[in-house]
């Protein structure tokens, strides 16, 4: 059995999710959505540039665009002792 | 093609499910303890919820031909209260020869506060001393990344652990490779919206491979699809993948990890299967 090329599965799905992302955003602009007022909009604006990246982790990259920073000290700050 | 869902909350779910996933090809399921959507106001709650998991769910999964197993713990929500935590922490160990019980789970990280850390490690400290396996839930959305690098660095600190013994649930593609490469198995769960489709997970299956990848759908009260691995599968068959692959990811692993309990007892559907276990 032979699958058809990934192009030939995603073309239809992918348009119909760009479009859905496409009316979000119209519908967002309409309700008056402004650069610098909330900062989930600028996470949507960074999340949409990687879009355009090639290197081949775009999910990956976006998924860390909407994620709170690890901090390598954690634990540290929070003085934790392993008989607490 | 039988299979198997890893993660997923029946206790939830009304018959109807079990009917429908039986048919679907669902041979076992494994049900951690989970969050019913409120707070537990004390340990006897616990302790009913137990006796629901260890006692009564089991009997109405058989009644669709479907072996059900559990896992016991307090999860991270409730975990912000560290005196109910360790009650229920304390009376978890009378529970754990209970025929189904697999081990200690789901624990984990919520919003990834100290308080959760400390219920956390106490949970590890009773499945290290209790010799049972571990099921980890990782933080939802934005807090994902941080609480998952937060959970493996306390795992990989503690050298007692035997990390194939260890499931760390709920990846996704900027948490996959830190478990896969820290020597953890790594759970994918399938939601509609806040979690992982089948799609990005075939996607992460091609890019690491089938080794230690479960898939589950953790079907619980909120959106979410208890069907939500033959969906898995499906996707895997329109890309053209063998079936040895799938039933790799959705049977064999599942038993693979599963075994590792002694409180994993087992009777394969297949006949063949059957017979070399006498």
């Amino acid at each position: 059995m032979h699958p058809a090329p990934a192009i030939e599965q995603e073309f239809l799905p992918l348009r119909a999710k760009l479009l859905e992302i496409a009316a979000a955003l119209d519908r967002i602009d309409r309700a008056g959505w402004s650069k610098g007022q909330d900062p989930r909009a600028e996470r949507i604006r960074a999340a949409i540039e990687l879009l355009g990246d090639s290197r081949g982790d775009r999910a990956e990259q976006i998924q860390l665009v909407f994620s709170r920073p690890y901090e390598e000290d954690w634990q540290g700050e929070f003085r934790i002792t392993r008989s607490e | 093609m039988y299979y198997i869902d890893p993660h997923i909350h029946m206790v939830s779910r009304t018959t109807d499910d079990y009917e429908t996933l039986s048919k679907m090809g669902c041979v076992a399921v494994s049900e951690p303890a989970f969050w019913a959507g409120y707070d537990r106001g004390s340990v006897d709650g616990f302790r009913d919820y137990f006796e629901q998991l260890t006692a009564f769910e089991p009997k109405r999964a058989a009644a669709y031909g479907i072996q059900h197993y559990t896992w016991l713990c307090i999860n991270a929500k409730e975990a912000e209260n560290v005196a109910l935590s360790r009650e229920v922490i304390a009376m978890i160990p009378g529970f754990l020869d209970r025929p189904g019980v697999l081990g200690i789970g789901e624990i984990g990280l919520n919003k990834n506060t100290r308080n959760e850390v400390i219920v956390f490690l106490e949970h590890v400290e009773l499945a290290v001393q209790t010799d049972e396996q571990i099921l980890i839930h990782t933080p939802h959305l934005e807090d994902k990344y941080q609480g998952t690098r937060m959970i493996l660095d306390m795992l990989c600190d503690d050298r007692r652990l035997s990390r194939e013994r260890v499931l760390v649930d709920h990846v996704e593609e900027h948490t996959v490779r830190h478990v896969l490469d820290a020597g953890f198995w790594a759970g994918m769960t399938l939601y509609p919206v806040s979690k992982c489709t089948p799609a990005r997970a075939v996607n992460m299956v091609e890019m690491y491979g089938p080794e230690r990848l479960l898939v589950n759908s953790a079907g619980d009260w909120g959106p979410s699809k208890p069907t939500a691995v033959p969906d898995f599968i499906l996707e895997l068959r329109r890309r053209g993948h063998p079936e040895s692959l799938i039933r790799r990811i959705v049977y064999e692993n599942p038993l693979g990890f599963f075994g590792q309990s002694r409180g994993f007892v087992f009777e394969s559907p297949l006949l063949e299967e059957q017979q070399a276990a006498r």
